[in-house]
């Protein structure tokens, strides 16, 4: 069912990702009748291939190439050379994603007016809203199935939900629920309903969790319009005298490099990825890389204010089984000045499993203050704190001067430290996090530091005016009428939601946008 | 990228049963429970003994309860900390720097437990006094290498999750949907 298209075709939208971004565009623009090449630098693994083993599914589906760290934050310390945990396979990160599908709120559109002036951070106004982006969420929860929209029912609450439900209501709580997720409570769509295996993170191998590798890449297939390339990894984007680009090279399995012409690109490699890729296609033209002439591509890198609370309590939890992140306190989202910081956080429920709490609890501690934590696995329960974090110009993704990568070309360093309004958000969180378990009886709770970032945002960001940033309202780089970015990397600010939702409903819109300008000739 | 992340335990078994009685006819005692000798490290009770090739065996011993105080679980038994450190004598087998680093660690570590007047850090009888040895070296690249591949190499191994409690793999059983995900009772 796959169209193959010619290399040397410059008909093409070529599309650089096939995650919650690139894998949406490009079924959206293969059922307008778009020709579409995808490129994914990873494999093609579906459901039976799934491993419910965390670090063999970890060896089996992450993005294990060489990168670099630097700046204040922890990961650069316990994680070096692991700056982001997301996924190098068709479907990008909506393999391993946990399925939480939140709208922006209101404000969370308009961070720079709500908030003000906060000193360190470089806010700015999304150059779009939340009544422009109503329908396009509404198109996207349908596509996703989530649950609690349209008709559909919620999950049902897991030993680990419990819990956290019955400590949040004693703890005055009001909005309290299993989640809007993009996971099946009942089938449809094609896809089963979650049997609460545990394995949200590994890869669902039921296909009840949405994700592109088993629901956009096959539906764009199955138009004719869309062939989806694995083992692509993109090494450049190249452009012509007038400044547009006019294809992709890019390095198949065996290191042989191969040029696919394209009429338009569009990038949605990740945050860390999608800048290093402008970054890596400087030319004498552009010598600080394609579509900067702000300066802004790498930076503002956001990844979201998270941490964890783990606790221990006198009986059984057996967090692991069932959904890991149907569970949501969001009592704590809005914007209250009065607690301290700006923004709001969610708090959600999460588990990992022996080996990955044995890394990820307290990296680097040892001795019994660690091993009698670890002897709580069986009665622990767990939450996710994510919140709106500040960006930064400095926080950035660069170009490494020395280190290089298989395909000698610069690994991306990933620079990043806390704003003060991060780490006070995060000790309140910490606070209710652990008033949460606390309430029904916690005897003993630990405050996790982040994870290797999931949500990387911000890197090629949204701006109403050229200067402010890399993008215009429709994901298109102010500088090049024919490259886009498709991606999470183009978030002005992040909001306190988990992005996904909120790129796939940018991705149906760009999608549309996009081949109107090329119906009209516009590109 | 660290040791303890992206790899997993090289061998899942590599210990070999032996009898009581005939490895304790040749080797000799180390720390309180195992046993040296001429290139194996074994158990005097548990029944497995461990060929040693790349490394000192007493070097190999002083590892193995090295890793028990590093994450001292008390219902793990003393073969999967041997398990949890065998890929060093392996990974010395073909790298002598890494050999070099691993007997230098322990010739170290026994230096410090003889001048606080235990003899050797097996000598040292409390855990406590131990991990007040460790404390001195944790900043190094030998402790950091031990400890952080333990992360994977003890953790990761699937005979000790039940004595987390943790279940592990749930597809083949049909997940969890009618097996317990909501079965809390105590709340």
């Amino acid at each position: 069912m796959t169209a193959p298209f010619d290399h040397s075709d410059d008909s093409v939208v070529v599309v650089i990702g096939t995650g919650a971004g690139g894998g949406t565009l490009a079924n959206e623009l293969a059922q307008k009748g778009v020709s579409v090449v995808a490129l994914e630098a990873g494999g093609r693994h579906l459901p039976d291939d799934y491993i419910n083993d965390e670090w063999e599914s970890f060896g089996q589906l992450a993005w294990l190439d060489k990168r670099t760290t630097s700046g204040g934050w922890r990961v650069s310390k316990d994680f070096a050379g692991l700056p982001a945990w997301i996924v190098k396979a068709v479907g990008g990160s909506t393999t391993h994603w946990a399925g939480a599908s939140l709208r922006f709120q209101e404000h969370e559109w308009k961070a720079a007016s709500t908030y003000g002036g906060v000193p360190g951070a470089s806010l700015l106004d999304w150059p779009i809203d939340a009544a422009e982006m109503d329908p396009w969420y509404a198109k996207a929860e349908a596509k996703m199935r989530v649950t609690r929209t349209n008709g559909l029912p919620g999950l049902p609450g897991n030993n680990n939900f419990k819990v956290f439900e019955a400590g949040a209501k004693k703890l005055g709580y009001e909005d309290v629920h299993t989640g809007r997720m993009a996971i099946n409570a009942v089938p449809g769509g094609d896809r089963a309903a979650c049997q609460q295996l545990g394995f949200c993170f590994q890869g669902c191998k039921y296909g009840a969790k949405w994700s592109t590798a088993y629901t956009e890449i096959p539906a764009g297939e199955a138009t004719g319009n869309l062939e989806v390339r694995e083992h692509a990894h993109v090494l450049r984007i190249e452009h012509g005298d007038d400044g547009r680009v006019t294809g992709v090279v890019y390095a198949e399995r065996d290191g042989t490099e191969r040029r696919q012409a394209a009429r338009v690109v569009a990038v949605a490699g990740n945050s860390i990825e999608s800048p290093r890729l402008l970054l890596n296609s400087a030319s004498s033209m552009v010598p600080d890389g394609l579509a900067n002439s702000s300066g802004q591509v790498g930076r503002n890198y956001m990844r979201h204010m998270t941490g964890s609370v783990y606790a221990i309590f006198p009986e059984p939890v057996r967090m692991w089984r069932g959904t890991t992140m149907a569970g949501i306190i969001t009592d704590e989202s809005h914007n209250d000045t009065s607690r301290g910081f700006v923004g709001g956080y969610e708090m959600e429920t999460l588990s990992i499993g022996v080996p990955f709490m044995a890394a990820f609890l307290n990296p680097g501690a040892w001795g019994r203050a660690f091993t009698t934590a670890m002897d709580g696995y069986e009665n622990m329960a767990g939450m996710w704190l994510v919140g709106e974090d500040m960006p930064q110009e400095s926080n950035a993704i660069t170009l490494h001067p020395n280190e290089r990568d298989q395909f000698g070309l610069p690994v991306p360093n990933v620079n990043f430290t806390d704003h003060p309004n991060d780490v006070a958000m995060r000790n309140h969180a910490y606070a209710q996090g652990s008033a949460v378990y606390d309430a029904v009886g916690a005897v003993r709770t630990m405050p996790t530091p982040p994870y290797p970032s999931t949500h990387n945002l911000g890197t090629n960001r949204m701006s109403e005016k050229a200067r402010d940033g890399v993008v215009n309202k429709w994901g298109q780089t102010h500088d090049i009428a024919n490259l886009f970015i498709s991606d999470g990397s183009q978030f002005t600010t992040g909001a306190a939601e988990n992005p996904t939702l909120t790129i796939v409903a940018l991705a149906i819109r760009q999608a549309e946008e996009m081949a109107g300008m090329m119906s009209r000739g516009e590109i | 990228m660290k040791a303890d992340i992206g790899s997993t335990p090289r061998s899942e078994t590599g210990l070999r049963g032996l009898t009581r009685r005939a490895l304790l006819a040749q080797g000799a005692t180390a720390g309180a429970a195992l046993v040296v000798g001429g290139g194996f490290v074994a158990h005097a009770t548990q029944s497995w003994a461990m060929e040693v090739r790349g490394l000192a065996p007493a070097t190999m011993a002083t590892l193995i309860q090295m890793a028990r105080d590093i994450y001292p679980h008390d219902r793990i038994p003393d073969a999967n900390y041997a398990i949890a450190v065998k890929g060093h004598d392996e990974q010395s087998q073909e790298d002598p720097a890494h050999a070099a680093m691993i007997e230098g660690g322990v010739a170290t570590l026994d230096t410090l437990a003889s001048s606080a007047g235990h003899g050797s850090y097996l000598g040292a009888g409390w855990e406590a006094d131990r991990v007040a040895l460790l404390r001195q070296i944790e900043g190094t690249p030998f402790f950091q290498t031990i400890r952080g591949g333990l992360v994977v190499s003890l953790y990761n191994q699937k005979a000790v999750w039940p004595i987390f409690g943790y279940e592990g793999s749930s597809f083949e059983h049909g997940g969890y949907i009618n097996r317990g995900f909501d079965d809390i009772s105590w709340l």
